[in-house]
């Protein structure tokens, strides 16, 4: 049972890997900078999720509180790139 | 047992983050990219986090804080960068059949 | 008073945070008491907004009927959006449509216009007063009073209770 776990998980960890890859194709195909940031938008979701991975993995629980400034840090960084597309900044 | 259901949900999540990132490829302008991409990840990744924290009982409350913030903020980053977009005036994909919001900025300027 | 009532509640929330990421040392304690209250009295004019949600019994039973309804709404969005993406002919039908909501408090309409984001197939785009602009990725109407009763009903009856 615990070797199967083990694999789900690993699987799970690719799965989120890939989605944040296929955010990766459209951030670099744009075509406008609104396509790029909401790429970038959902591939920090991703990112948190990877980063919770990596504890996982690792049973390191600092990487927990990683994500969770990671997560503060880039929900402000998206509020501030919309905010300068608006030209409000 | 409990790891394994753990695994499970975390799975399921992964695949709705999946989901998502497919969506941003496949649909045809910025608002529905963001409509698909906003859903499925918040989804996906509270799964995600979940299934975790189920795996690790440990980690259970800061996961759950973790899974709160990625609630609350979603949507109003997800806001924020439509607010944005449809501002700097990005076009509507040729499907869209109406803008109420186009048409009220033409005929009354902007009041926010 | 609705000024000290909303202090308290931002402070408890800043508290409650901080105890469950940092533990329940003494020292802890003592240092996230104070800073709580330092952020809560520096940002006390954001906090005011915390004052409009209501404590009388009634609207506290329905923040967790209001919780399951919108943790349901995510699940369908989220299968909704499943559905749209993994069909080949991609079933959409876009466009932004104009709601009117009732609800008079600040804090209810953001809670609203977050919600309405993560509910099957609509996005806020712009909101103006009593107006919502919504992106709907399948319109069914186009006129103000049926997209409301369609879109905002189901919450706001809630959110009416919670926030007046």
């Amino acid at each position: 049972m615990a070797e199967l776990t083990h694999v789900i998980f690993t699987a799970a960890l690719y799965v989120s890997l890939l989605a944040l890859v296929l955010g990766f194709v459209r951030f670099l195909r744009g075509p406008s900078s609104a396509d790029r940031v909401v790429a970038l938008d959902i591939m920090t979701t991703c990112g948190i999720a990877l980063i919770v991975f990596i504890a996982f993995f690792g049973g390191r629980a600092i990487y927990v509180d990683v994500a969770l400034v990671y997560a503060l840090l880039s929900f402000l960084g998206v509020i501030a790139v919309g905010r300068y597309l608006e030209g409000g900044l | 047992m409990i790891a394994f259901i753990g695994s499970l949900i975390c799975l399921a999540g992964s695949v709705f983050l999946l989901l998502g990132a497919l969506g941003l490829l496949r649909m045809p302008d910025v608002y529905n990219r963001m409509q698909a991409g906003t859903k499925a990840t918040t989804l996906g990744s509270l799964l995600t986090l979940l299934g975790i924290g189920i795996a690790q009982p440990a980690w259970l409350l800061k996961l759950l804080i973790l899974v709160i913030f990625i609630l609350l903020t979603n949507p109003i980053s997800s806001n924020v960068l439509v607010r944005a977009a449809h501002f700097k005036g990005v076009k509507l994909t040729e499907k869209t059949v109406r803008d109420n919001l186009k048409d009220d900025q033409e005929k009354g300027g902007d009041g926010d | 008073m609705q000024r000290i009532k909303s202090f308290v509640l931002g402070m408890l929330v800043l508290f409650a945070l901080w105890v469950a990421i940092a533990g329940t040392d003494r020292d802890e304690l003592v240092a996230g008491f104070l800073i709580a209250l330092l952020i809560s009295w520096i940002f006390r004019r954001n906090f005011e907004l915390l004052g409009e949600l209501r404590l009388n019994p009634q609207a506290l039973l329905r923040i967790p009927v209001y919780l399951a309804l919108f943790l349901r709404e995510l699940v369908k969005s989220s299968l909704d959006v499943a559905r749209r993406v993994l069909s080949p002919s991609l079933p959409i039908n876009p466009g932004i449509v104009k709601v009117r909501t009732k609800l008079q408090s600040k804090l209810g309409r953001i809670i609203l216009a977050n919600s309405i984001t993560l509910t099957p197939g609509t996005m806020t785009v712009e909101t103006r007063g009593e107006y919502l602009y919504i992106h709907w990725i399948d319109t069914q109407c186009e006129d103000v009073e049926a997209a409301t009763r369609s879109i905002v009903h189901c919450f706001e009856q809630h959110l009416e209770v919670i926030f007046g």
